[in-house]
């Protein structure tokens, strides 16, 4: 028995090989959040003052919140206070990011995305993905922009977008996800320094894949992306991102926010593979990942979908939901969380029904291992107007080992009796009977637990890209280095 | 053992594969083989008959390699190396293969890709070049046809919504895909009807060569009429207590374990 316990132990403990640490200059402003900081991060970007006055709106909002001591603490996670004061809030390499081509990139920045295995040159045009990178604070190329032009389609940094689209960004930001929504979205309204935006006009196909990766690379930094994506009538596009950091000692906070609008007839799908360093084996350092993510399905027959694969972080704090406003209106979200080591997960999804006949479906499979701990935390809101609601959910676990945790909190508001409403639970162990039955067909004991494992996940992995699923399948076996028993 | 007896039923030229001395075994402290002797040459089918807890699924995943059982004495040699010595995956790739009495679900993943992921685990084991799905396909179609299965039960997930029969002919599918030396069939017929009962036989009778050994265990004369097997050893209280050929199964069936149960008593006082 042990042998197994062993060899899958050593899985588990492969080491994170995204941890390097790329040296390059960068430029920040000092540790520690007041409203001087916040009037240079915005002067730094050469803001509008609508930009200015919503960050500075809430800052003082979120000073107040803390005041309050509203950080949330309902989530099932375990860590020590967050000293607000000891992080640097803006970090960028030091380079004017307003670049031309991408030969005008540091070259130890491309360097950094081609370890990362990041199609940032146009080259890599067959790839079919266009890229938005961010670097610590900025982001520093994004590729195809000028295909996507010729369509209308806008894709550009957040920072650019506030320069070059100030209506669009005016209109739809803050539009879901206010400033007050919550401790973490309040504190990134405030701070936020770049992210990726999107904009697909009416009734146009968006044609390549759009992906955004983000990394956190200074020391003592925080790193507060925010996207904004929004479908027109009609429209559609299928969006990635993927995000890694160096190995520290010290805990890093990730507070992002992402917002989609979807109008009427307009469908968006947004993946994501989270890979932040989780920490070391005894579970020192890691990012918290603190994300608040929402999406609006505000038109008719309008589609908004998730799928999420985590396995990274030292704790994940994520709601990635949908408001489902237009009749007909579809929401969806797939989950795979992973957690291993010390890692914490409390993740899950809304789905807020308001319009009539409007579906939801909510598939999350959780795997803990090593000491991790795994929460489900779901809503399902049916709103009184909602005639002819639905939804489904299927929510399983895996255990690996004895010493990790499962955790399910569905919760289920209707107010229109005409709603359906579907759950189904699970949770399961890799048994030891599994895996002998693979290693007796020759499989070793690490191949037999990643079978497993994507087999638990299938029905996530399928709705992702197909070359984001393979990556996804890999990293689900690095991240599992060492964890049956 | 009645090793004369064997002998006049062998060959010369038969080549050793499986050679059991002594074997003890426990299970949470309680000893259930107890000290077993077998020799197995490649092109035999031999047949392990006995009573419920008598240790033959036992003898089964100990050669199988599994984990949960504690060898404490005694040593099997598979193929001149020490089989004691080898994970269950190596034994499987040095061509051990059990059919389970109970297969095990694999929910997500599909019949054909496992199959297909575990018979390349093996070549590579071997230094031989793994099979693309090209060359994979057309030798499992063959093998499908053989355990009359239809293929799209392939899509399906591996043994996922297979009825009990289903999932024993999928272990005689796998055993014929993989092409093993020594092949295990754990209480195969257990739970099979007899169309069921004939294609697996089919399936067996159809891999047995000169070069494979096939060990049946079963309660029941039944499948033996299907699978005639050159031995039959009867497996009582951890200890082999008579065996001969296959007239013997018929004269069990007819007599019952009892028979012979009555016998193993005296011997069962014997220091291990």
């Amino acid at each position: 028995m042990s042998t197994n316990v062993n060899t899958i132990r050593n899985l588990a403990e492969r080491d994170y090989k995204w941890g390097f640490v790329t040296e390059i200059e960068d430029e920040r402003v000092p540790k520690g959040l007041n409203e001087e900081i916040i009037r240079v991060i915005s002067a730094k970007k050469s803001e509008p003052e609508f930009m200015l006055e919503w960050r500075l709106k809430a800052y003082r909002h979120w000073v107040s919140l803390e005041k309050t001591q509203a950080e949330p603490r309902w989530a099932n996670v375990k860590y020590s206070p967050i000293d607000y004061q000891d992080i640097v809030y803006y970090s960028a390499p030091k380079q004017k990011p307003a670049l031309g081509s991408l030969d005008e990139l540091d070259p130890e920045i491309l360097r950094t995305y081609e370890k990362l295995g990041i199609p940032l040159a146009e080259q890599k045009m067959l790839a079919g993905v266009a890229v938005d990178a961010v670097f610590d604070s900025v982001s520093v190329a994004t590729t195809f922009k000028e295909k996507l032009a010729e369509l209308g389609v806008i894709f550009c940094s957040f920072s650019e977008a506030v320069q070059k689209h100030p209506e669009l960004v005016q209109k739809y930001l803050g539009s879901v996800v206010p400033y007050t929504d919550n401790f973490f979205a309040t504190l990134n309204a405030a701070v936020f320094t770049d992210g990726s935006f999107v904009y697909v006009p009416k009734d146009v196909r968006c044609p390549l894949e759009l992906s955004t990766y983000f990394r956190i690379n200074a020391a003592e930094t925080g790193q507060f992306e925010r996207t904004l994506i929004i479908a027109d009538e009609g429209a559609s596009v299928s969006y990635l991102e993927g995000c890694t950091a160096p190995i520290r000692d010290a805990n890093q906070l990730h507070a992002a926010v992402v917002e989609l609008v979807a109008l009427d007839n307009a469908q968006i799908k947004y993946s994501t593979v989270q890979n932040w360093y989780p920490g070391d084996k005894q579970g020192r350092g890691g990012i918290y990942n603190f994300v608040t993510k929402r999406g609006k399905c505000a038109g008719m027959n309008s589609k908004i979908s998730w799928t999420q694969v985590e396995t990274g972080s030292a704790i994940t704090w994520k709601y990635p939901s949908c408001i489902l406003q237009g009749d007909n209106s579809v929401g969806e979200f797939y989950s795979v969380a992973l957690t291993n080591n010390y890692q914490q997960a409390d993740t899950g999804t809304k789905m807020i029904h308001i319009g009539k006949n409007t579906s939801s479906t909510i598939v999350s499979k959780g795997i803990s291992a090593g000491h991790g701990q795994n929460t489900y935390r779901g809503m399902v809101k049916i709103l009184k107007g909602a005639r002819g609601a639905r939804n489904y959910t299927q929510c399983d676990s895996l255990l690996i080992g004895d010493k990790c945790g499962a955790h399910t909190f569905p919760y289920i508001e209707v107010k229109n009796s005409t709603a359906r409403m579907e759950h189904e639970a699970s949770t399961s162990k890799i048994g030891e009977d599994q895996l002998f039955y693979l290693q007796q067909r020759g499989l070793k004991t690490e191949d037999a637990v990643s079978m497993i494992v994507n087999g638990f996940c299938k029905q996530v992995f399928r709705e992702l890209p197909m070359e984001f699923a393979v990556e996804a399948q890999k990293l689900l076996g690095v991240s599992l280095e060492g964890s049956v028993g | 053992m009645e090793v004369p007896e064997q002998n006049k039923r062998r060959k010369e030229d038969q080549v050793n594969l499986l050679e059991i001395k002594n074997l003890h075994v426990t299970v949470a402290g309680c000893e259930i083989l107890k000290g077993i002797d077998l020799e197995v040459n490649a092109g035999e089918v031999h047949s392990i008959m006995g009573p419920n807890g008598s240790g033959k699924s036992t003898l089964a995943q100990v050669l199988a390699r599994r984990e949960t059982f504690q060898v404490t004495a005694g040593e099997i040699v598979f193929g001149g190396k020490d089989l004691l010595a080898m994970k269950a995956e190596e034994a499987a790739c040095e061509g051990v293969f059990m059919a389970f009495q109970y297969p095990v679900e694999i929910p997500g993943i599909g019949n054909t890709y496992f199959l297909r992921s575990a018979l390349n685990a093996i070549r590579k084991y071997r230094g031989q070049e793994e099979m693309d799905a090209m060359d994979f396909l057309p030798m499992f179609r063959e093998r499908l046809k053989l355990l009359e299965m239809d293929e799209k039960l392939m899509n399906r997930s591996v043994n996922e919504g297979f009825s009990g029969g289903e999932k024993k002919r999928n272990e005689i599918l796998q055993m014929a895909v993989l092409e093993p030396k020594l092949a295990i069939l754990d209480e195969t017929d257990s739970g099979l009807d007899i169309d069921a009962l004939r294609i697996v036989a089919k399936g067996v009778n159809a891999m047995r060569s000169s070069d494979r050994a096939v060990l049946v265990v079963t309660h029941y004369q039944r499948l033996l009429n299907h699978i005639v097997p050159d031995f039959v050893h009867v497996l009582v209280d951890g200890r082999i207590v008579r065996s001969g050929g296959p007239e013997l199964a018929l004269e069990l069936e007819e007599k019952g374990y009892g028979w012979i149960e009555g016998e193993a008593r005296p011997t069962a006082s014997v220091p291990a």
